[in-house]
């Protein structure tokens, strides 16, 4: 059975239906990445996974678990964290506060100041600037401590909204490597990325949206030659 | 000179009222986006709570502040479940309109059960007045009011930024999506932060109650409004704004009626308030983090 399974999903936003029945599932241990258009549903579809939106119908199981009537902040304790499109980092906590608030769910202090020097490892720039408020971090600096903070719950799975956006090119390559790293380090991953080309090139499965429909799937090496995909989404 | 610390010390004491009560408008602005005018009323229930557990219960006064915060936390606590949860993500304006209710709710309760009239509160402290010198006499309510406001706003800073469920109350404050996506109840956290600015409430009404002898259906308003103030003045939203803007506003207020016009006190507080909006929108200690993008 897949680990995340959704199944014919509908979400709408008052009267605009934005997922028209959508079906995807992810495998333990796989990156999956959706991609596709501004406005064709990956956030919605992520938030609505997370349990910040409610879905129309259509069912969410998460290792046999259904989400979609489960609240938000019980979802985390399933083993799911969700980093969110814009970072969305506490501006006036410090990093080191940011990254302990991504442990809210855990409550073992000898295993949460582990995960922090883990944490601390994998990017050494926010122990630098542990003691400075997140607000005045940088883009690329910020998104680190978005996924960090993520890491910080021991995630089974951990969910991804647009990570690369906004970043300088140098940090885009850093953020992609970090996926790759979580993905070996036993974490499944869930990626909604603009940048095609790159999610592709990390990825095991993609599953293309087109205005709330998935218009096509399939393994990522593939896709990535597809010559409509070449066409619409890598620009070549 | 005597005269001048008399009038300090019974200002800072006002002060410290008034920051007890502008603590819980800035934390609930803070985490709900509302101001909460019921706030104030919540005092004048507290008073009454202490007035009748004392006067009709013959309780001891330890037994009586207890009764008082803990009717006001359940007051808060349900206020916001009834009136002003189902209102989330409703226009503010609407919320608004409801908290206005809600003030006039409580105070016509009031005025129906208890009556119109004033009632003597026997004052909860009993310490004896301090003698400093022959002409310098400082009331045990005023030293009272200033150690339990000190004490109070150590231990509130100390929650907020040591605690997890401070720390949680702040995330919420900021981002209430990415709140949840750590793992935080956002609906648990806001009960909290009405639960703590009611209790405080409760506390402020009984030494308001104390140094003026005296309750009423309206025994809340003007001080509520007057902490409303002193929270905007120091910077909504700020936990030490509201502490330093009541501290202020007590001061102000004090030393206009001692030595200006006890008539004009009120006018030179908001005008001071005006002055302090112009030259700084956010308020004293408010401050607009500058986020890169």
């Amino acid at each position: 059975m897949a680990m995340l399974e959704v199944k014919d999903l509908h979400v709408s936003y008052g009267m605009i239906q934005a997922i028209k029945g959508v079906s995807f599932e992810v495998n333990e241990g796989e990156v999956i990445t959706l991609i596709g258009a501004n406005g064709a549903g990956k956030t919605t579809i992520l938030h609505t996974v997370t349990g910040l939106l409610k879905p129309k119908s259509g069912s969410i199981l998460f290792e046999g678990k259904e989400l979609s009537t489960t609240a938000p902040h019980k979802i985390v304790k399933y083993g799911m964290a969700h980093v969110p499109e814009g970072r969305r980092v506490f501006a006036g906590l410090t990093v080191y506060e940011n990254l302990i608030m991504g442990a809210y769910t855990r409550n073992d202090k000898n295993e949460i100041e582990e995960s922090l020097n883990m944490i601390y490892k994998r990017f050494p720039r926010l122990e630098e600037r542990k003691k400075q408020l997140a607000g005045t971090l940088s883009g690329g600096e910020q998104q680190m401590l978005a996924m960090g903070r993520a890491l910080m719950s021991k995630p089974k799975i951990i969910l991804m909204d647009e990570p690369s956006m906004g970043l300088s090119p140098l940090f885009v390559t850093e953020v992609f490597d970090i996926i790759k790293q979580i993905s070996a380090s036993g974490t499944t991953v869930l990626l909604v990325e603009q940048n095609a080309k790159k999610a592709l090139s990390i990825a095991d499965r993609a599953y293309v949206l087109e205005t709330g429909k998935i218009a096509l799937t399939g393994n990522a090496k593939d896709l990535i030659n597809d010559d409509k995909i070449k066409k619409a989404y890598l620009g070549e | 000179m005597n005269s001048f610390i008399s009038y300090l010390a019974s200002g800072i004491s006002l002060g410290g009222i008034y920051a007890l009560i502008a603590l819980g408008y800035t934390m609930v602005y803070g985490i709900a986006k509302m101001l909460n005018f019921a706030h104030g009323d919540v005092i004048m229930v507290g008073g009454y709570t202490i007035f009748l557990a004392i006067t009709s219960l013959s309780c001891p006064i330890w037994l009586s502040l207890l009764i008082g915060v803990l009717v006001c936390t359940a007051l808060g606590v349900t206020i916001e479940r009834i009136a002003y949860k189902p209102l989330r993500g409703a226009s503010s304006i609407s919320v608004l309109i409801t908290a206005i209710g809600v003030s006039y709710l409580l105070q016509n309760l009031a005025l129906n059960i208890l009556g119109s009239d004033a009632k003597t509160f026997k004052s909860v402290v009993t310490l004896k007045p301090i003698v400093i010198n022959e002409g310098l006499k400082i009331s045990g309510e005023t030293v009272v009011t200033i150690i339990v406001t000190v004490v109070i706003m150590i231990a509130l800073t100390l929650f907020i930024n040591k605690t997890k469920m401070g720390r949680a109350m702040q995330a919420v404050s900021e981002d209430k999506g990415a709140a949840q996506l750590m793992g935080i109840n956002v609906n648990f956290t806001i009960s909290m932060v009405f639960a703590i600015g009611s209790a405080l409430a409760a506390v402020a009404g009984a030494l308001l109650c104390s140094t003026y002898p005296q309750i009423s259906p309206y025994t809340g308003s003007m001080p509520g409004i007057k902490a409303f103030i002193a929270a905007v003045f120091g910077g909504i939203g700020s936990i030490p704004g509201a502490m330093l803007g009541g501290l202020l506003l007590g001061v102000i207020e004090n030393l206009s009626k001692a030595y200006i016009s006890s008539q004009l006190s009120d006018a030179i507080v908001f005008a001071v308030l005006i002055v302090v909006l112009i030259v700084k929108p956010t308020g004293l200690l408010g401050k607009k983090i500058n986020e890169k993008v």
